[in-house]
């Protein structure tokens, strides 16, 4: 069996509108990240990897299955949608009992995974009352316990952070770096890129239904050559290193940091960069504390190549 | 020839049949807890128990002389025939099928549904099974209230007709059509809730295809639910005035062909409905 998420040249269309555009993305185990403006085509992507809409075009398969098997295939995927409605009328623990009854399991192993979720989940009490009367970051969690209930291979959550207080986002994160360090296939869409930044192992940038980058995210920034990469160093004298770096590298900017004790430096060339580096370093003009890329995070990325207008650049 | 029908054996055998029948009971289960039983489908209750309401008033307020129970008969046929199957049972079906699929794609809760490891086929069954459950349980109670309240006003003479006459016999057939009119309607409704946005304006041609199907050719005639069911009849009611337009006037059949028929009917129904599922997609945004 495959361990990889696969999308085979794969397009949608809307009647005439474009969801996405030949697509081809081989997806390993971790967190990876889908970054895109509103309307760019994730929530496509995530659905066409659900069977919630069929390709018009190529061959989606998770696990080696494809979706329309779905006796095997939702085993192992859970979706946390971005869809905010439920059935009329369900309480909290009833909605992720029913959903796991539907997996053919007996009734007390159901009723255990369900507790077992709803725990996870940080749902407590509120599990005995009606959905209806959830607020938006608890529809987020019961749907969220649901997605992960049956301990799915593969967890797809669109927007999960949308809804939640500092402190669910900071549990739900958690949980999620938790989930990915167990060698579950964690796909996330997000808008709130400092926070899922943070977990990410992979970054799949998308506009207009078209795939502009992916791949871990360092790799991606250092593939953006023409933007120069920013860097921030923690030294004793950043001035001097500032000169000494405009003379001898291709700085285009240098910008000292608020605390007097480091300088951002932006460079076209990062290789020869880190070598200069070193050797002022070893020449002890300057004692350098610390070394940090302070533009390689997914935000800068999408700045880079999407810009703030949702257009690829 | 014997190889592939071993192929198809074999194949058959291996498909996980207990799963799916486990998933299509709890599938029931839960769709007639959340959906069928609310008070939402108070409007069917009323569609169902409305004759049998009338019955019970015309029980407890007028006489009942023997001389007037062959009349009464000729009501209760007239209730079923023009009542239920024209109108209870094809709009309580129409509020009860066409809300399985098209109604939780209103609510934009389908996609639970199809997020669970079930096939699209099964879960269709499922829903079509929860439908038939809810709509026969209703409508067959009424029925039987109906019949019941009826013929209670004639104390011993009634029980005579009932149990050592023709009444049995009759309450079996008006059983026997009153669920051929759910599982049929039902299974139409279902497939045009999948088919169209809103089915209210597809289920008002179906009703206008009843009811000029008398005039249509014979092989047309085999299009219609109600014409099936106009055989089952025990007893025939002569169409006047408006009822005339309504009344179903096909070529004699019998009770095993018509009742054969229409099953094979829903059979056909169903499996186009199974085939259009598995096309079937979510957007909400759509709807």
């Amino acid at each position: 069996m495959s361990d990889r998420i696969i999308f085979d040249n794969v397009s949608k269309f809307y009647g005439e509108i474009l969801g996405v555009n030949r697509v081809s993305l081989d997806i390993p185990p971790g967190i990876t990240t889908l970054v895109g403006p509103n309307g760019s085509g994730k929530t496509t992507l995530m659905n066409l990897m659900t069977g919630l809409v069929q390709p018009s075009s190529g061959k989606v398969s998770v696990l080696g299955v494809s979706p329309s098997d779905a006796t095997e295939f939702f085993r192992n995927v859970g979706y946390c949608t971005q869809f905010d409605s439920f059935p009329r009328g369900i309480l909290g623990w009833q909605f992720v009992l029913d959903s796991l009854m539907l997996h053919g399991i007996s009734k007390g192993e159901a009723y255990r995974l369900t507790m077992e979720a709803l725990e996870r989940a940080h749902l407590g009490d509120a599990a005995g009352r009606q959905i209806a009367g959830y607020s938006k970051g608890m529809r987020q969690k019961i749907r969220l316990a649901q997605a992960i209930a049956h301990h799915p291979k593969v967890l797809v959550l669109d927007e999960p952070l949308n809804g939640l207080d500092p402190m669910a986002r900071a549990e739900s994160l958690a949980l999620f770096q938790e989930l990915g360090q167990q060698g579950m296939h964690l796909v996330i869409s997000s808008h709130i890129l400092d926070e899922v930044d943070k977990i990410s192992d992979r970054v799949v940038l998308i506009t207009g239904g078209y795939l502009v980058a992916e791949g871990n995210i360092h790799q991606v920034r250092q593939e953006v050559r023409d933007k120069p990469m920013q860097v921030l160093i923690r030294c004793d004298r950043p001035e001097i290193l500032a000169s000494k770096m405009f003379v001898t590298n291709h700085c285009v900017e240098a910008r000292l940091h608020a605390d007097g004790r480091g300088v951002f430096l932006r460079t076209g060339d990062i290789d020869q960069f880190y070598s200069i580096l070193n050797d002022i370093a070893v020449e002890g003009l300057v004692k350098i504390e610390a070394v940090a890329p302070a533009d390689d995070d997914a935000n800068a990325i999408y700045q880079y190549l999407i810009g703030s207008d949702g257009s690829a650049s | 020839m014997m190889t592939q029908a071993a192929t198809v054996t074999t194949l058959l055998r291996q498909q996980p049949w207990g799963l799916w029948w486990t998933q299509a009971r709890r599938l029931t289960v839960i769709e007639l807890r959340r959906n069928l039983i609310s008070w939402r489908a108070s409007w069917i209750y009323f569609l169902a128990f409305i004759p049998t309401f009338i019955i019970l008033v015309h029980l407890l307020i007028d006489g009942h002389s023997p001389s007037s129970m062959a009349e009464d008969t000729g009501i209760l046929a007239g209730i079923v025939q023009f009542y239920y199957i024209r109108l209870g049972i094809f709009f309580g079906c129409l509020g009860i099928f066409s809300r399985l699929i098209r109604g939780e794609m209103v609510e934009r809760s389908l996609h639970f549904y199809l997020l669970s490891p079930v096939r699209r086929e099964v879960l269709l069954l499922g829903k079509f099974a929860a439908g038939a459950i809810s709509s026969l349980a209703l409508f067959l109670t009424a029925i039987v209230a109906d019949f019941a309240l009826m013929y209670a006003g004639y104390g011993a003479a009634g029980r005579e007709y009932v149990f050592s006459g023709p009444g049995l016999g009759q309450l079996e057939a008006y059983v026997l059509i009153a669920s051929l009119a759910c599982l049929g309607y039902g299974a139409v409704f279902l497939l045009l809730s999948m088919m169209f946005r809103n089915p209210t304006p597809a289920a008002m041609l179906v009703l206008g295809w009843e009811a000029i199907n008398p005039v249509l050719p014979s092989l047309l005639q085999k299009l219609s639910v109600a014409s099936y069911l106009r055989h089952l009849m025990p007893i025939t009611v002569p169409a006047e005035g408006i009822f005339a337009l309504l009344t179903v006037e096909t070529e004699p059949v019998s009770g095993w062909a018509a009742s054969l028929g229409l099953l094979l009917l829903i059979a056909v129904v169903l499996t186009y409905s199974c085939y259009r599922i598995r096309s079937l997609e979510i957007r909400y945004t759509t709807e």
